[in-house]
């Protein structure tokens, strides 16, 4: 335990120490240190030790110390080359320093040593993921809290800390860090929130910055995440945890700074970089961290709830679970049911989109995604609105687009490659995996698109078909893929493509919609209860699921059969979505192979709404 | 002799003033002052061996011993010999001639190999030259003698460029920079010569024939571009001025590698690679306004005059602090008028999207060009640069004692190739095309040897989507298009050798699908949806650049797509005036654009696959294609192939389809992989087949082309319509030629003839058969109506008239009224449609005319 708080508090001097003990600097000490940086993050519970950057405002957290980001890879900049090691000027001092897990060097490097070794790292724009629930946040900041185990070590930490602080150049508010530190440990809750809401504050005076958030209206530190190594494993919009070291020195900012004001006339190289790209490339450190990184663990899910190592290896969490789910199933149904007015069809495929997920792809086909058309939306009383906010308390991450006319023509949905200032400008459509989008076509008024309309509804028709999004490089596309459940609310059938479309049929019709709506949400749902369902819906995604050859031969009949009555009636495309209809409803009962009865079911309720939608072509007299 | 660092009068990049005689002598910017130069003149001047100290030693001793350089014995005053800007000149040689042209040729300083080290030689044996700046070495001629930090000896480098030079010849050298060169003479003196002839200073030089004549003296150049491209130069210009003494060059040649054989992707590049010469592709992304560079800074005393240079030293002017005339403490002030300058540009260039790997972001790159590189290229080129990769610590500020440990990195470009250049002038692309490997290529014509390959590889082509085979089929072929045929001497132009097919169909009957494949498949390919197109999306459009403020034409799908294919969903919904740019661009393969001032014929030599949907959402069998899809018929006709995707009703089918879609979702990676040919390997017999085969008609294929021609216009003769038009003749060649080049044949033989009949037939079977007889018409097609539609239209006319002439002297009549009563009358049931058209064709006949729901006689 004596360790494990040092590694968390001085890192680089566990670092350096293992480089003094290694006279020689190629011996791979380096490979070590990350080895031991790992191996004590594995160790029980070990991460929750580490101050999070998602949660701990940045004035809070100790320069150099290990911390760690759940983020979501939102722009790569070109590698970079750096002085791995380096001999200082000065003769007197003059040992080989490791350059690595830094971005300043101390004192005065000798440029023209033998001994500088020149490394390479690439830099990641990382941003916290887009859409993440407050829930999400709140959970996950106050889980760190729970694992108070021992206090013993923190004594001992503070005065390590307070010897070290004198002979650093730190800013007041670090030398309260210790104290602030250990009452957030002792887990009070409203000393946190205040803290929170600090860096808020922070962010709205630098709003010149632009931090380049694929969603409007977010919030939250970015960081510029230095990979050492394996960077090539890494790909645009994964999400991770990163554990590294924190680096706001504030020489960085200082740097740039004086960089503007005199060198500029002296070294013509300098101011051919472009203001923007000077000030994308190196913002303040103060608001835009560096984070070195030692280690990355790629999340599955943004879930706090679920553990942290992956379902095959938590065997008894994914048993108890599973013998839940049915029951939770039920209950969720019922909840579901109903916010959507009593309409338990729509209900149970809600469900079914809320789990779905995309698998795999074949050549160009993704396999598993379960687009959904919610039409027959009431428009009255911001129903839409109502219902998301439902749907946001129960999934990880999630975001609300309103498909008005304004916002078509206006927002930013593809990603686009701003050349003037190097970086990859977000739009809406940088999303992690499994994001919940929720399309709200209720909102959509008369009226022409522009061409950036026009565009955008062909990118969110892209979407919804191949599950991709063309990333615009100005001089040419590229083709990223995504997973992100689609869920279009609109009044009549969408103009966007989906993969399923379910008519609302509202069973009860409340004399008063927003009273209705509003006592679902207060109803009393208690957060364990919440917690459940917010559990379920991430276990039941993650679920293998296999088809037997016994099944496969039944289906096939099935088909068959189906096609003998009226062709007409069943194409491949009914296949197809029948297929993944019965994957999802097999998985939501937590059954990880299709059973005869789940299929019979799947076929069912594809019946039911199948027939419910033909009623209502026929009301709507389109019939030729 | 004269001090170097006040050695006036040289040519400069931006001023070019003349020199001044008094003191005219080539010299060298702190650049070019470098080892690999000083050993031209005798060498081993005992420089200080601290990289930092760029001043000569005004004490430099002249030993001229080693390397007996008949320059030594020019005149001293007249030339600064110390001075490493001496090499290649071979002024002595015309010793005595004042201001002669060839001594007077001054050497142009090298940015691009600007150099930041300045290391004298030493010699291998001696000890290596201890901090304080001792040189150790002696010059003794028996000992080997070597650059600093390098194992490059001048003398012999020197030697094997010049045996380079004089007696390398490639006879099956292909590069278009050898146009118009004897193959079997030295291939690089006809290039001198050419110089000589045309006085452009510049030799390029291919890395790869460096390698083949010397492995060794290429691993040099790539590993000390800086100290060997100074030699080749030295090397160079002796060689030419012994050959072509009275020519007069601007200045000294410069020698330009290029295509050094680690070409690489930006994306491998290293710290291995700081300070070794590269060459890398990629695309322009941005240029940057040209950047005068300050190579030599001119001071003049504010009190007494007194002048003097200071020469830039990485990217600083040290300022004389005490002027060395009257003794005055800063009373020195910078002149910029006077002071020499260099041309410099900043050029961002980007991975191209082929090199990258899936899910990563371009990576970027900095390239500096200087002097007559600048505005060589322009954003968007695809270039291949060779240059020396440099990394630059950032600046020490020399207040702060801690920087960051962060390098800059850049590229100093010597040498720029475009890659896209030759796609303006040939046909061929070789230089863009893949290079095969001989496995690969065994491995594709162990393929094409196989008697089913046709079908494997049709079976392959988007495995996800079940059945259809004459569709796939018909699309394989279309990837592989016909031979490029050119009749232009005769007048005719280009014939078209790419193959069109429309897919029409239900929704929902995965044609999205099969195109996004397809899409997906070919390197060069577009996919739009018509909805979501504009006539100027699909061509060309002439907007402004943001940057440079100027008109440019910004090139739409269709050219984008030239020698690739072009997919169009949702064809049915494009606008008109949309549709009617493809008629160019479908037969003629060009497309004309006159626009702001721009007027222009593009190539749009593409291959067009378009999926459209029927206008009832639901394909009715009782209509004919045209009238489910209402395209023009003028459009249509220039497909070959229009397939109607359909759902056949039959259980086997459904059984095998059922089989299909839920292995599909249930199987695993590896057994698809086993089951269909690799998406990879697909790609490479296509690409392989494109590019080297080239079938043609044998004697026998086209006699049976004549006959199934001659078959197909009886067809229709017999119910007198013309079943087939020269165009059906065109596409069945087309078709037979691409299937040969499925089976790697360069001859076209009956078998091919065949399936292109058999494929044709198909098509037509589907899409132009007269939903009324039942017959094959392919006048649906090209008149957008059956033979039996119109004779029905003119029967419907003739009653029409009939029953008004019956209603006696009525000049005007309801619409309605009239529409019943022709219904009353008639045995056949009259549509509405019907009934307009022959309303429609007696107006023509000027019998009657119809204006809003009432229908008037005339006459």
């Amino acid at each position: 335990v004596d360790t494990s708080d040092m590694y968390i508090n001085g890192p680089l001097q566990v670092n350096t120490d293992h480089a003094a003990s290694q006279s020689n600097p190629k011996s791979g000490w380096e490979a070590k240190v990350v080895e031991f940086f790992k191996d004590r993050l594995k160790e029980k519970d070990a991460h929750t030790w580490v101050p999070s950057l998602n949660d701990v405002p940045l004035h809070y957290l100790k320069p150099n110390s290990l911390v760690k980001f759940r983020c979501l890879i939102q722009d790569m900049f070109d590698p970079e080359f750096f002085m791995g090691a380096y001999e200082t000027v000065d003769p007197s001092t003059n040992v080989l320093r490791c350059g690595r897990y830094k971005d300043v060097t101390e004192c005065g490097v000798d440029f023209n040593s033998r001994n500088t070794v020149t490394a390479e790292r690439q830099t990641f724009y990382c941003v916290p993921i887009p859409g993440e629930n407050p829930w999400v946040k709140e959970i996950s900041s106050s889980s760190r809290v729970v694992p108070s185990t021992s206090y013993a070590p923190t004594r001992q930490k503070r005065s390590y800390e307070e010897d070290d602080m004198d002979d650093m150049d730190t800013q007041p508010q670090k030398q309260r860090e210790p104290h602030s530190g250990h009452t957030e440990q002792h887990g009070n809750g409203d000393c946190k929130r205040q803290e929170t809401e600090a860096p808020s504050s922070q962010t709205a005076s630098a709003s010149h910055l632009d931090l380049n958030f694929p969603l409007p209206g977010e919030k939250g530190p970015s960081c510029l995440v230095k990979v050492y190594e394996d960077w090539d494993s890494f790909k645009l919009n994964d999400t991770l945890e990163v554990f590294g070291i924190l680096s706001v020195s504030p020489a960085l900012s200082a740097l740039a700074d004086e960089k503007d004001a005199s060198s500029s006339i002296l070294d013509p190289t300098e101011s051919m970089e472009t203001a923007e790209e000077q000030r994308v490339h190196s913002p303040p450190a103060s608001l835009v961290p560096r984070l070195h990184m030692l280690y990355a663990r790629p999340l599955p899910h943004n879930n706090p709830l679920l553990p942290s190592a992956t379902l095959e290896d938590n065997s008894a969490f994914l048993s108890s679970t599973l013998s839940e789910m049915a029951s939770v199933r039920a209950e969720l149904l019922t909840y579901l049911t109903h916010v959507l007015l009593g309409d338990a069809l729509a209900a149970e495929y809600l469900i079914l989109h809320l789990i779905s997920n995309v698998y795999a792809r074949r050549d160009v086909l993704p396999l598993g995604k379960f687009a959904m058309n919610l039409s027959g939306c009431p428009a009255a009383a911001l129903y839409t609105q109502r219902f998301y906010q439902i749907i946001q308390q129960l999934v990880p991450s999630s975001f609300y687009l309103g498909m008005s006319l304004q916002n078509m023509n206006q927002m930013r949905l593809v990603p686009k490659k701003d050349y003037v200032a190097n970086r990859l400008v977000s739009g809406a459509l940088q999303l992690a995996r499994n994001t919940f989008l929720f399309l709200d076509e209720t909102h959509l008024e008369q009226g022409q698109l522009d061409t950036t309309g026009v565009r955008n509804v062909t990118a969110l028709g892209n979407l919804i078909s191949w599950q991709k999004v063309d990333y615009d490089f100005n001089y040419h596309q590229m083709e990223f893929p995504c997973n992100i459940n689609v869920l279009i609310a609109s009044e009549g059938r969408s103009l966007l493509p989906s993969d399923c479309q379910i008519h609302l049929q509202s069973q009860v019709s409340p004399p008063n919609m927003e009273e209705y709506l509003s006592n679902i949400q207060l109803h009393p749902q208690t957060s364990s209860q919440l917690n459940k369902f917010r559990i379920y819906l991430s276990v039941a995604r993650q679920l293998d699921y296999s088809i037997s050859d016994e099944m496969t031969k039944s289906v096939e009949d099935d088909f068959v059969d189906m096609r003998k009555d009226d062709p007409q009636s069943v194409s491949a495309e009914d296949l197809h979505r029948m297929l993944v209809v019965a994957r999802l409803l097999s998985l939501s009962l937590g059954q990880t192979s299709l059973t005869r009865d789940s299929w019979l079911r799947a076929k069912h309720i594809d019946m039911l709404r199948r027939s419910r939608m033909e009623q209502h072509q026929c009301v709507n007299g389109n019939e030729p | 002799m004269s001090s170097p660092t006040s050695t006036p009068g040289r040519k400069r990049g931006r001023d070019g003033n003349p020199a001044t005689p008094s003191s005219e002598g080539p010299t060298s910017p702190p650049s070019q002052r470098r080892r690999g130069q000083d050993s031209s003149n005798g060498d081993l001047m005992p420089m200080p061996t601290s990289p930092a100290t760029d001043m000569l030693s005004p004490a430099a001793p002249q030993d001229t011993s080693l390397f007996s350089s008949p320059r030594a014995s020019v005149l001293p005053n007249e030339v600064d010999m110390s001075s490493p800007l001496m090499y290649g000149t071979p002024s002595s040689r015309v010793e005595g001639t004042p201001r002669s042209s060839v001594r007077g040729t001054p050497a142009r300083q090298r940015p691009d190999l600007g150099s930041v080290r300045k290391a004298p030689q030493v010699d291998l044996h001696s000890e290596p030259p201890s901090a304080d700046g001792a040189v150790a070495s002696e010059p003794n001629a028996g000992q080997r003698l070597v650059i600093w930090g390098t194992d490059v000896n001048v003398g012999t480098c020197k030697e094997k460029f010049q045996r380079f030079l004089q007696r390398f010849i490639d006879p099956t050298a292909t590069e278009d920079e050898n146009a118009g060169l004897d193959l079997n003479e030295p291939l690089y003196m006809q290039k001198l010569e050419e110089i000589s002839v045309v006085g452009d200073p510049v030799l390029n030089v291919n890395c790869l024939q460096v390698q083949s004549f010397d492995a060794e003296l290429y691993r040099q150049l790539i590993c000390y571009p800086q100290e060997v491209i100074p030699t080749f130069d030295m090397a160079v210009n002796e060689l030419f001025f012994e050959r072509f003494p009275d020519s007069i060059l601007e200045y000294q040649i410069q020698v330009r590698p290029y295509n050094a054989l680690k070409t690489r992707n930006m994306r491998s590049l290293n710290p291995e690679d700081i300070d070794q010469l590269i060459t890398i592709s990629g695309m322009v992304i941005r240029t940057s306004q040209l950047i005068p560079e300050m190579q030599e800074a001119f001071f003049q005393c504010q009190v007494c005059a007194y002048s003097t240079r200071v020469e830039v030293d990485r990217g600083r002017i040290a300022e004389p602090a005490v002027c060395r005339h009257c003794n005055n403490t800063h009373s020195l002030a910078l002149v910029h008028n006077r002071s020499a300058f260099s041309d410099k540009q900043m050029i961002k260039i980007q991975e191209s999207p082929e090199d990258m790997p899936a899910g990563q972001t371009p990576h970027t790159t900095i390239v500096y060009a200087h002097n007559d590189l600048v505005d060589k290229v322009q954003p968007g080129d695809r270039i291949n640069i060779t240059g020396i990769y440099r990394a630059v610590p950032m600046r020490v500020s020399p207040i702060q004692s801690n920087v960051k440990s962060v390098y800059k990195t850049h590229i100093d470009a010597i040498h720029f190739r475009k890659t896209d250049e030759k796609r303006l002038h040939g046909l061929d692309e070789d230089a863009e095309q893949k290079l095969f490997t001989e496995d690969r290529v065994q491995t594709l014509k162990e393929l094409a040897a196989k008697p089913d390959v046709y079908e494997r590889l049709s079976s392959a082509l988007a495995p996800s989507i079940y059945e259809h085979e004459d569709i796939k089929k018909g699309i394989l072929l279309q990837l592989f298009g016909g031979t490029r045929k050119d009749f232009s001497q005769t007048g005719r132009g280009n014939f078209r050798a790419e193959v069109n097919i429309l897919l029409c169909g239900d929704p929902g009957t995965s044609k999205s699908q099969l195109l996004q494949y397809v899409f997906n498949l070919v390197p060069r390919g577009q996919y739009t949806s018509g909805k979501g197109s504009s006539a100027v999306g699909l061509t060309a459009y002439v907007m402004k650049d943001p940057e440079t403020r100027q008109l440019v034409l910004q090139t739409g799908a269709l050219v984008l797509s030239d020698n690739g294919i072009c997919c169009i969903d949702e064809f049915d919904k494009m606008s008109d005036s949309t549709r009617s740019v493809l008629h160019e661009v479908m037969e003629q393969q060009t497309l004309s654009i006159a626009k702001a001032g721009i007027i222009c014929q593009l190539n749009a030599r593409t291959a067009v696959l378009a999926a459209a949907n029927p206008v009832e959402s639901q394909w009715n069998p009782k209509k004919t294609t045209i009238e489910n899809i209402q395209l023009p018929h003028t459009l249509l006709s220039r497909f070959d192939l229009i397939f109607l995707m359909l759902d056949p009703q039959d259980e086997a089918y459904d059984r095998r389809l059922a089989h299909h879609l839920v292995s599909l979702y249930y199987q695993s990676e590896e057994q698809i992989e086993e089951e269909f040919l690799d998406m990879a390997v697909l790609r490479d017999y296509i690409a392989y087949a494109r590019t080297y085969i080239n079938p043609r008609l044998s004697e026998e294929a086209s006699q049976a082309l004549i006959e199934a021609y001659v078959d197909m216009r009886k067809i229709g003769s017999g119910r007198g319509m013309v079943s087939a038009y020269p165009r059906q003749l065109e596409s069945l060649i087309r078709l037979a030629e691409a299937h040969a080049k499925v089976r790697f044949s360069e001859k076209v033989e009956t078998i091919d003839v065949e399936e292109a009949k058999r494929l044709h037939r198909e098509a037509l079977k589907q899409s132009a058969t007269d939903p009324r007889t039942g017959f094959v018409d392919i006048s649906i097609l090209t008149t957008g109506m059956s033979a039996t539609a119109r004779k029905r239209k003119e029967e419907v006319a003739q009653a029409l008239k009939k029953l008004i002439q019956a209603k006696g002297k009525t000049p005007a009549m309801k619409y309605q009224q009239l529409l019943d009563d022709l219904r009353g009358q008639s045995e056949t049931a009259i549509t509405k449609e019907l009934f307009d058209e022959a309303l429609r064709s007696l107006a023509d006949e000027d019998y009657l005319t119809v204006t809003g729901k009432t229908v008037r006689l005339l006459a």
